[in-house]
């Protein structure tokens, strides 16, 4: 049941990712001019005369510049227009009434739109990094567990050297150190490498107590007797061993990425600007805190991480018994 | 014990010069430097020239990195730029702004979860600890970002406390102290919710376990309340998990006061490192990352030894390598 919940949440999040050029209304830096912070427009069904309609959305009029409020111009309907111009819905008449299903930001840009083409580098950020942490600290473990001896010894050192490093510190000092602006693709792949070093020794310490403990057992031992070869050994019976244990830790490492790229792009050190990620979206508010309790919408990218984390965090419950909580999940989603 | 303890001194120092001379070096090979930052564009070449000089920037990264380690050999540890003031004297100021929040929310969370964990933990069913598993399985999923932004959100809705800060420009009436408190509730409480759940989990595990034990069956046999069974034999026994976790608890305080201090801008560490990046201030740079590295040494060993005082076995293994504790 949890895992079924779970799975749900972590499936909306990926397919809206996946989908987003075609599920979205607009392209996710259309900017529409007089609609700078206005609300959400809520599909309606009911006009105001009690008749039933199909969807349709009413008109924001803006009455106060200054303080950014706005009133539904209720004397005209706007139609939902299905399946066109390539968008699964829009408005029939998008220069004057954008379909804003989760209102606009203060340069005017559709929320719900951004946030899903955010979906893309958030979560696709937080994929590729785990992948990578996975593949290296798989690496490493399998190599020190197999190993032993000085290379183990060293190779252990090393990730408790890494380990007991103030994450969130480097991650902003290596960031920092390279030049501010950097093409989005630049930023991604630097950000999944830095994300990597820090995730993978947690992957290998695990992977290396699997690996020592599975080299002894029979099986093991029998494959060596019959004179297959040390790759071939760690490849073909030793690392199968411990897909369980690295399923886990991808569901683990994942949320703490996430947080990770928000909490870098929030302070101005992750994505550029004109690029949706949840981190930039939250960034855009980050000047003026308040903004968030005038235009609460504006939020909507840290429910959709509490949404994510929460599923994985429910597959992995549904996944393991209650009794095998992790602590250090938490200690990553923050770090 | 002695041996232990000189062995954990020897890594967290280590820990210390590598974190600080990294963070050194690569904020000195960033491209652009603090006089770039400040001045601007617009600078003549004399001025950039005569400010380079006049921090040092103009030697080269091994040079300068070579000053600054034998300064700071002598615990002195440079000049901030952009505050103009010395390393030394800054860092201490802010890292007790961060230690203040850090325990703060350590002292709430292990007051709200370690309760209900025992809670949980020793009744199977029932209604309340049902709710009390979801409530810490949502929290879990709520990372300090996520949770300060919630509680900024709810604050400016309703004004019911400071969303920013640690102190209001002009002290109230009701004194320093208070005005302190009262900013402090909201990072805190951004920090201790997660860290809260994370607890009652661990306990309630711990003590599911704990309660099976023929010793908690035996009291309860002979007729000893359940209430004083649980609340004090079985709970001694179940706190020895929780106390192995401490690490990683002070390695999520840390780490989660980071992005709390940006939203809720608590001048602590994280606040003042961020600075410091932005404005290519090495120094301060430097100071920040060695800083932070002494808080997590430190915090690991404090972790470490109050394992060994719940757990006899921990400190008898240990007491053998030397004298007794």
């Amino acid at each position: 049941m949890t895992r079924m919940l779970g799975t749900a949440l972590v499936a909306i999040g990926v397919t809206a990712a996946a989908a987003a050029p075609v599920l979205a209304p607009h392209a996710p830096d259309e900017r529409f001019a007089g609609m700078l912070d206005a609300p959400p427009t809520l599909p309606h069904i009911v006009g105001d005369d009690g008749s039933w309609h199909a969807p349709f959305v009413y008109r924001w009029r803006l009455v106060n510049q200054l303080e950014q409020q706005y009133e539904e111009d209720r004397s005209q309907r706007v139609p939902l227009a299905w399946l066109s111009q390539g968008h699964v819905v829009q408005s029939a008449d998008e220069a004057n009434a954008p379909l804003l299903l989760l209102g606009a930001d203060s340069f005017g840009r559709d929320v719900f739109t951004r946030l899903m083409f955010g979906a893309r580098i958030s979560l696709g950020l937080a994929a590729t990094a785990a992948l990578g942490a996975v593949l290296a600290g798989t690496l490493l473990g399998g190599l020190a567990g197999y190993a032993g001896g000085a290379l183990d010894d060293v190779l252990m050192r090393a990730t408790d050297f890494v380990m007991v490093l103030p994450a969130m510190y480097v991650a902003l000092a290596l960031r920092a150190v390279l030049p501010l602006v950097l093409t989005p693709s630049e930023v991604f792949f630097l950000l999944a490498g830095i994300f990597a070093v820090v995730g993978a020794p947690f992957v290998a310490r695990g992977v290396r107590a699997i690996v020592r403990t599975e080299r002894r057992l029979e099986y093991a031992v029998a494959a060596e007797a019959l004179g297959a070869t040390g790759a071939r050994l760690l490849l073909r019976h030793l690392l199968p061993a411990a897909r369980g244990f690295v399923a886990v830790e991808v569901t683990l490492l994942v949320p703490a990425f996430i947080v990770a790229e928000a909490t870098l792009s929030y302070v101005g050190l992750g994505f550029p600007d004109p690029i949706a990620s949840w981190g930039t979206m939250l960034h855009d508010a980050s000047t003026n805190i308040r903004v968030f309790a005038d235009f609460p919408w504006l939020l909507s990218p840290a429910v959709a991480m509490f949404l994510v984390v929460l599923g994985l965090n429910l597959v992995l419950q549904g996944d393991r018994s209650a009794a095998t909580f992790a602590p250090e999940a938490l200690r990553r989603t923050s770090s | 014990m002695t041996r232990y303890l000189a062995r954990r001194l020897a890594f967290a120092l280590f820990l210390v010069v590598a974190v600080s001379s990294a963070s050194f070096v690569l904020a000195r090979l960033a491209p652009g430097d603090f006089v770039t930052e400040s001045l601007g564009s617009q600078a003549s070449r004399q001025a950039i020239e005569r400010e380079r000089a006049r921090f040092g920037l103009d030697k080269s990264i091994a040079a300068q990195y070579r000053a600054w380690l034998a300064a700071a050999v002598r615990l002195d540890f440079g000049r901030s730029m952009q505050y103009d003031r010395p390393v030394r004297d800054l860092i201490p100021e802010r890292a007790a702004n961060t230690a203040i929040l850090a325990l703060a929310a350590l002292l709430l969370a292990t007051a709200v979860g370690l309760p209900l964990g025992i809670v949980t933990g020793s009744r199977p069913g029932g209604v309340i600890p049902s709710t009390i598993r979801s409530a810490s399985l949502v929290l879990l999923s709520m990372p300090p970002l996520l949770t300060s932004l919630l509680l900024v959100f709810i604050a400016a809705r309703t004004g019911w406390l400071p969303i920013a800060g640690m102190r209001s420009a002009s002290v109230p009436a009701a004194g320093a102290a208070l005005d302190l408190l009262h900013h402090l509730v909201l990072p805190a409480a951004a920090i201790a919710l997660p860290l809260a759940a994370m607890m009652e989990r661990l306990q309630a595990q711990a003590m599911t376990e704990v309660v099976d034990e023929p010793f908690v069956r035996a009291a309860l046999a002979r007729g000893v309340p359940r209430s004083r069974v649980i609340w004090r034999g079985a709970l001694k026994a179940a706190l020895r998990p929780v106390a192995g976790v401490l690490s990683l608890v002070i390695g999520t305080l840390f780490s989660g006061s980071f992005a709390v201090e940006v939203i809720t801008a608590w001048p602590g560490l994280g606040n003042l490192m961020l600075q410091a990046l932005r404005a290519r201030d090495i120094y301060l740079v430097a100071g920040c990352a060695g800083a932070g590295a002494i808080f997590l040494a430190f915090g690991t060993m404090v972790s470490d030894l109050a394992l060994a005082a719940v757990d006899p076995r921990a400190s008898e293994t240990r007491s053998d390598e030397g004298s007794a504790p």
